[in-house]
């Protein structure tokens, strides 16, 4: 029986151009991306059709977002934030289909993710406030006496925002999907066994079944953490200083 | 007792850490819950902000996880 953590594996499809099936499945997301949202507002009626009211949908879903962690003159990042939130959603849905490859459960892909936010942060918030960026290590309302060990905290925590920010998406669909595959396995070894056994192969797969559902609700629910925590930073950068 | 053996049972200990985290993921929508049934009105506004505490406590968790993973598979 192959091991749970086998569909985790990256086979190169094309090996000249290091082509592999994680490469594969991030292609076919963005495909799915850009040309589902083309197609549905290529007329762009003033009384939107199906297709354009699911893509305003999405538009004022991640707008919303946005505006409520950093404000209006967040939506300048409104593109690098829709972009993330489509991109993990779609990606996450797309592992979702038995057999298909989930492109976010390795650390890499999501690390990546994370660090094009934090740079955006950093860089952003340097280039607009200059030294006044440092401002949100030091928050207003401290006893001086205090103000060093906090400011140290609010050093290791802003350090710590690429880590846990890659590491909560990576390994909520990492576990994800191991526990389905346990859960498969449990039926293929319970049927194997014969005898009694067999007559409780049942049992699992309607466990892997509500597993399932759940899985869904975590791929939804991680693609809008990473986007709410994605304007909490960038309201870090727009509005320095707490 | 062999060193392996050690290597699982810090492994086992590590999830421990996210049976905590679990505990604090349950305190933070339990008490969304309980708040936002004597006020239905103001609990859409801190939806967002439920799921944020519950993010961060997670993540915490994840952490334990990640623990578990490194010692398991290196």
């Amino acid at each position: 029986m192959a091991s749970p953590i086998e569909q985790f594996q990256i086979k190169p499809i094309i090996p000249a151009i290091n082509f592999t099936n994680s490469s594969l499945f991030m292609v076919g997301a963005v495909a799915l991306i850009v040309g589902g949202i083309m197609l549905a507002t290529r007329k762009r009626a003033l009384v939107p059709g199906r297709g354009q009211s699911v893509a305003e949908v999405l538009h004022d879903f991640v707008a919303g977002t946005l505006t409520d962690a950093a404000g209006k003159e967040g939506m300048r990042f409104f593109p690098l934030v829709f972009s993330l939130f489509m991109f993990v959603f779609t990606a996450n849905m797309l592992g979702m289909i038995p057999g298909f490859f989930t492109v976010t459960s390795h650390i890499i892909v999501t690390f990546a993710l994370a660090i094009l936010v934090i740079s955006t942060v950093v860089i952003y918030g340097l280039a607009k406030h200059g030294t006044h960026f440092f401002g949100l290590f030091v928050p207003s309302g401290v006893p001086a006496w205090l103000l060093p060990f906090i400011v140290v905290i609010e050093v290791i925590s802003f350090l710590s925002r690429p880590v846990s920010l890659s590491l909560r998406l990576f390994a909520n669909m990492l576990a994800g999907h191991i526990a389905l595959k346990v859960f498969g396995g449990f039926v293929v070894a319970l049927l194997g066994a014969g005898g009694a056994l067999t007559i409780l192969a049942p049992l699992p797969l309607l466990m892997a079944v509500a597993l399932m559902a759940l899985e869904f609700l975590v791929a939804a629910l991680q693609a809008y953490v990473f986007t709410v925590l994605t304007c909490i930073y960038l309201n870090d950068a727009l509005h320095p200083g707490h | 007792m062999d060193p392996v053996a050690f290597k699982f049972l810090g492994a086992g200990l590590a999830c421990i850490g996210m049976g905590l985290a679990a505990m604090g993921v349950g305190n933070i929508f339990g008490n969304f819950l309980s708040g936002a049934l004597r006020n239905p009105s103001a609990a859409d506004g801190q939806f967002a902000r439920a799921f944020i505490g519950a993010a961060l406590a997670e993540g915490l968790g994840i952490f334990c996880l990640v623990v578990a993973l490194v010692l398991l598979f290196t």
